[in-house]
Formats: C-alpha cells, sequence, structure tokens
C-alpha cells in the first residue's frame, strides 16, 4: 500500500521533458569544480544516443549565486536569463537543457513570475532590448540535465554494460540519491515525482539495478546555503548541514551517493574530506569515503566510459571502491595522467581518508589499451 | 525622513508572493536547516512582517537575523498555507541593502563581500564563481585534488578534451567580451551597478565609523573584519 501510494504519487508530479534539439546553458559550479561532467553529459547525449545540442559560447552566468546571495537584484538577474533565452531564440532552438539546478530553478521562478505579472516581463523585455537589442522567446521546454537523464534512462540501460549490483554478492547496489533543493522545492510541479518524492534520481537508480537507500535526512539541504558557505566567517552552517547527512545515512551503509546539483557534489564529497581532517572520522568502507557522483558521472560509469574521462580524479573521495565493487574495468595507474598518457604528478594524500587504491585488496580489472 | 518599511517591502514580488498569511504553525521552522544552526526561526520572520508594524521591520533590516536563512526553500515546500519565509527574506535582504541598514549588523555587512568577489567576477570572468580567484589558503576544503588540478589547468582540461580558457564552446571557456559588454550594459541599466556603487559608498562609511582601514582590495582590515570575523553571538550553545 505505501509503496502503490508513493507511485500514485509520483504520478501526479510528471512533467514534458524534450528529447532532442537542445540549446544547452552551463553551471558555473559545475564547470569549476567538475569540469569533465557536463562534457560526459553531452558525450551520452550526442555519441551514445544520437541527440543534438547546441551551444553559444557567448552564454553566461545566470547571476544566480549573486542572486541567491543577495547582491544581484532580480531585475538583473531575470535581465541576464532573458539573454540566455535571447541566444536560444536566435539559435532557433525551444528546448533550454539546463546544466545548473540553481538556475533551472531561476529559470522556472522567472517563468512563473512573468506568467503572472506580465509587466514584468516586458519591463525585462524593455530592459534587455535597451542594453542589448536582442528579443527572445520563453523556451517551450525547460528541463534540467537530470530531467533528460531520467527520460532517457531506459536507452541508457539498455546500451550499458554495467549494472548498479554488487559483482561480488550479487545484490543490489544501496544508493543515497540527494536532490538539490532548488530542482522543486519551490515549484514541486515543475520536478519529476515533486519535492517530497522526487524520481528524477531515484528512476535512474531503478532502471540501473540499484537500490534507493531510505534514510532520516534524505531531503535536508546539503548546506552550500549561498553567502553560509561563500564567506569564511559563516561556512561552518555548510559543514554541519552535509555532516547531518552523513550521520544520518551512515548506517543504512550505502556503496554510493548520487546528486543532480552542481553544488551538492562539491559539498558531499569535500565535507566528508574535512570532517576526516577535523575529527579523524570517514563514512565509507576501509577507510574511504562514500564517493559522490553526479547523474551523467554515474551513467558514464555503467555505459562503459573510461573512468578517467568522466573526471572522476577530480574529486576527493574516490570511485575505486565502487567500481572495484561493480566490476568496472580500470587502470589505476592512469588516474592522474594526461591525455597522451604524460605525468604531471599526483595529488598528495589527505591524513585520513583513504584515497585511490589504497586499503582495496580486491585488483582491479585492468583496461589493456 | 520617515520611511513606511512594510510599504517598501510589498513593491516587492517576492515579499507579496511570499506571504499569504501565516498561521504560525512553526512547520517552517521544524524544517529549517537555519533554524537548527543558528539562532534563527523562520515563523517569527513571517509573524513580525504579518504585523506591518514599520518599525519592527526596520529592526530586522538592521539586525543579523534576516542573513541566517540559507535559501534552500524547504520552507516553501512545507508550509500548509503556501507562504515562502525564505522568499520573505530575501525581499528583507534586498531592502537592507537598498536602503544601506545592512551595515548596521555583523551579518549584513558580508555583503561588501558579496559584491568584490562574486558580484565582480560576474562582469569579469562571467562566471559567479571563478576557481583561479579561490585559493587553498582561503578554502583548504577543497583538499589535495584541488592544489594538484590547479597546478596543472591546462593539461586537467585538456585530459578532457577542452581548452582552458578557450574560446570554443566548453566549461571556463574565455567568455568573449562582447558577452561581458552585454553584462555590463544590462547590469547598468537594470540598477545592479548603482546597487554595487551604493554598497562600496555604505561600507566605506561604517569602516570609517568602525576605525578599519577601506580601500578598494580585498584584503583591508574592514573586508577582512568582515569576512572572517564570527563573534560568537550567532549560534545555539
Amino acid at each position: 500500500m505505501k509503496i502503490e501510494g508513493k507511485k500514485r504519487l509520483w504520478q501526479e508530479y510528471q512533467k514534458e521533458i524534450a528529447t532532442d534539439k537542445f540549446f544547452f546553458v552551463r553551471s558555473c559550479v559545475r564547470q569549476n569544480f567538475f569540469p569533465a561532467a557536463e562534457q560526459i553529459f553531452l558525450r551520452i547525449l550526442r555519441d551514445t544516443l544520437g541527440k543534438s545540442v547546441y551551444e553559444n559560447p557567448g552564454h553566461t552566468t545566470c547571476t544566480g549565486i549573486g542572486y541567491h546571495c543577495d547582491v544581484v537584484p532580480f531585475n538583473t538577474t531575470m535581465t541576464v536569463v532573458a539573454r540566455q533565452f535571447a541566444l536560444m531564440t536566435e539559435a532557433g532552438c525551444e528546448n533550454l537543457a539546463v546544466s545548473c539546478i540553481t538556475s533551472f530553478g531561476l529559470y522556472t521562478e522567472i517563468i512563473e513570475t512573468w506568467h503572472h505579472f506580465p509587466e514584468i516581463e516586458e519591463k525585462t523585455r524593455e530592459y534587455l532590448r535597451k542594453a542589448t537589442g536582442r528579443e527572445f522567446n520563453i523556451p517551450r521546454n525547460l528541463a534540467h540535465a537530470s530531467d533528460i537523464v531520467y527520460k532517457l534512462r531506459n536507452d541508457i540501460a539498455a546500451k550499458a554494460p554495467h549494472r548498479l549490483v554488487n559483482k561480488i554478492t550479487g545484490q543490489p547496489l544501496r544508493v543515497v540519491e540527494h536532490i538539490g533543493c532548488h530542482y522543486s522545492k519551490m515549484f514541486p510541479h515543475k520536478g519529476i515525482g515533486g519535492a517530497e518524492y522526487p524520481y528524477v534520481l531515484t528512476g535512474l537508480v531503478e532502471a540501473l539495478g540499484g537500490e534507493i537507500v531510505d534514510y532520516p535526512e534524505r531531503r535536508h539541504c546539503c548546506g552550500f546555503g549561498f553567502r553560509q558557505y561563500v564567506v569564511r566567517a559563516n561556512r561552518g552552517y555548510s559543514l554541519s548541514c552535509s555532516k547531518k547527512k552523513f550521520d544520518s545515512m551512515e548506517p543504512y551503509k550505502p556503496d554510493l551517493i548520487i546528486t543532480n546539483c552542481p553544488g551538492c557534489p562539491y559539498f558531499l564529497d569535500r565535507w566528508q574530506y574535512v570532517v576526516s581532517e577535523m575529527e579523524g572520522k570517514t563514512y565509507g568502507e576501509n577507510g574511504h569515503g562514500i564517493p559522490v557522483f553526479t547523474y551523467e558521472e554515474l551513467a558514464g560509469l555503467v555505459l562503459g566510459y573510461d573512468p578517467w574521462d568522466l573526471g572522476l580524479q577530480t574529486h576527493q573521495v574516490s570511485a575505486e571502491p565502487l567500481m572495484v565493487k561493480m566490476g568496472i574495468p580500470f587502470d589505476p595507474e592512469k588516474k592522474y595522467l594526461g591525455r597522451n598518457g604524460e605525468n604531471f604528478g599526483r595529488p598528495s594524500k589527505p591524513n585520513f581518508l583513504k584515497i585511490d587504491m589504497d586499503g582495496i585488496n580486491k585488483e582491479p580489472l585492468v583496461l589493456t589499451n | 525622513m520617515n520611511i513606511d518599511y512594510y510599504k517598501e517591502l510589498s513593491l516587492d514580488v517576492r515579499f507579496t508572493e511570499g506571504l499569504t498569511g501565516c498561521l504560525h504553525c512553526g512547520t517552517c521552522t521544524a524544517i529549517c536547516p537555519a533554524a537548527e544552526f543558528y539562532n534563527y526561526d523562520p515563523r517569527i520572520i513571517a509573524e513580525t512582517v504579518q504585523t506591518r508594524d514599520s518599525d519592527k521591520i526596520r529592526e530586522l533590516l538592521s539586525g543579523n537575523t534576516i542573513w541566517y536563512c540559507g535559501e534552500c526553500m524547504s520552507c516553501k515546500t512545507r508550509c500548509p498555507r503556501n507562504n515562502a519565509p525564505g522568499l520573505l527574506i530575501m525581499a528583507l535582504r534586498a531592502l537592507s541593502v537598498r536602503t544601506g541598514l545592512f551595515t548596521e549588523s555583523e551579518k549584513g555587512r558580508q555583503q561588501l563581500v558579496m559584491k568584490r568577489t562574486m558580484g565582480e567576477w560576474i562582469l569579469k570572468y562571467g562566471y559567479c564563481l571563478y576557481r583561479e580567484e579561490m585559493t587553498l589558503e582561503d578554502h583548504p576544503e577543497q583538499g589535495p585534488t584541488w592544489e594538484w588540478q590547479n597546478a596543472n589547468l591546462d593539461k586537467l582540461f585538456n585530459r578532457f578534451g577542452v581548452t582552458y580558457r578557450g574560446s570554443e564552446p566548453g566549461p571556463l571557456r574565455k567568455i568573449p567580451q562582447e558577452a561581458l559588454d552585454e553584462l555590463k550594459r544590462i547590469f547598468d541599466v537594470t540598477g545592479a551597478s548603482d546597487l554595487f556603487d551604493f554598497i562600496e559608498e555604505q561600507s566605506g562609511k561604517k569602516a570609517a565609523e568602525m576605525g578599519l582601514d577601506f580601500n578598494k582590495k580585498l584584503d583591508c582590515a574592514y573586508v577582512n573584519q568582515i569576512y572572517n570575523l564570527d563573534s560568537g553571538i550567532h549560534t545555539k550553545e
């Protein structure tokens, strides 16, 4: 009954998601902290699934973090977003694929605002005209990148040589899914599954054979809090929120965390390192952390992309324990090498958190070419 | 000058949309991450603005409380009356900045840091965040991987098949100057540039009042203080 109830609720929170001909706008956080992730999203869409995705290098930040740090006024943010819409319109596109959750929430908020207050839309059009001479159409379809991966999850699963299954025990992997707050907390009907039972990542994990962990602080914010992280004096807020989540999920022994927000994987990755340095405490197995992935990193992993093409070497928490468990072939020696095998050193080791293959007894399957 | 702060708030669509009648149930406070960490109670924010009492609203605008929220908007999801205390906070903060009252509180004064970091980075680089501006010394949480990455940015980006600060579409491409010029004009016509100047001016006045060195650099005494100071009065025991 409980499951049926959830499924019924999910059915109320469905949305239309385009499947092709996207105009792609990037995330400031992802470009800075996980620069390979968006490239993998594009490769999966273009190369693996044959979709068309257009990009204009002249698109910019949406100013979202500045807006939520309360230093960029709403009129300014709306006009910058209107400029992104203008670039989409000029490219002949109608489907906007948004890499960032803060941006996605903001685009949703702006379109809703314009819907209810047409005079604000008109004012924004005037600002944009005056500043740039551009005109725009509102996207016909607005989707977050994780919505698109969700929509295409069965195509991905059908092409994937790997499953979210522990090859040693044969059991499904235990997955913590973490949804960025601005995905659907403001506008539940704009997210798959709404805000209480978002299904966007759960659906992907289920399609790939994993099992979702339901733990008490599942919907708690990762703790970015915008100004609460940006200003050093406030940063304890951010760390405390993430730690609350780690402590809450720990008894359920998750194999991995998957997120759909740019900031969340960063905080859930880096704050595990900080907790280990501060308290000598680690949350994964054998002194490792719990590896944190985005939806496209995970999709890339099961699709058989080389893990070092996915940018997993830019995470502070290593993915090796998970890859060994899944039986994914990889070469640990190539982790920190360049594109053509050049050696540019390797990061030093943290004091407590184990990284790379440290503490893992089982040998990985080695890629030979 | 006698400002009716309630009337000023009512001009902000986020305020009118965020307050539909609070019944003081406290659900927002129960779910609020900030309420758990700080001496903060979103229910009291809604209760206070609902009184329409201009003096009480002025107190909020001058104090630390409105700066505790993380704008996660968890309150919006759970409110049985469809209020959004997080939106009220955004309207209150905007008004606090616009009226200069932000310099009256320790947390409010931090707005100068927002202006001098992401506010300026948006116009200089076209990104809210810019990794070369984020040092390991200031962000030790970045860990050893950050140090390794920053020492090898060209090679690392090349590893992922893209050019760091290149002209083609890609992560951390160099945003074309024409695009940055458009951003600047948008900031000019929509009032953001004037607001930035006002934040500088008001912060400079406050620095003089506090006897702290103030200049355009990020490492002057005033900026150092507002960025680092935690007087310890904000959090729970």
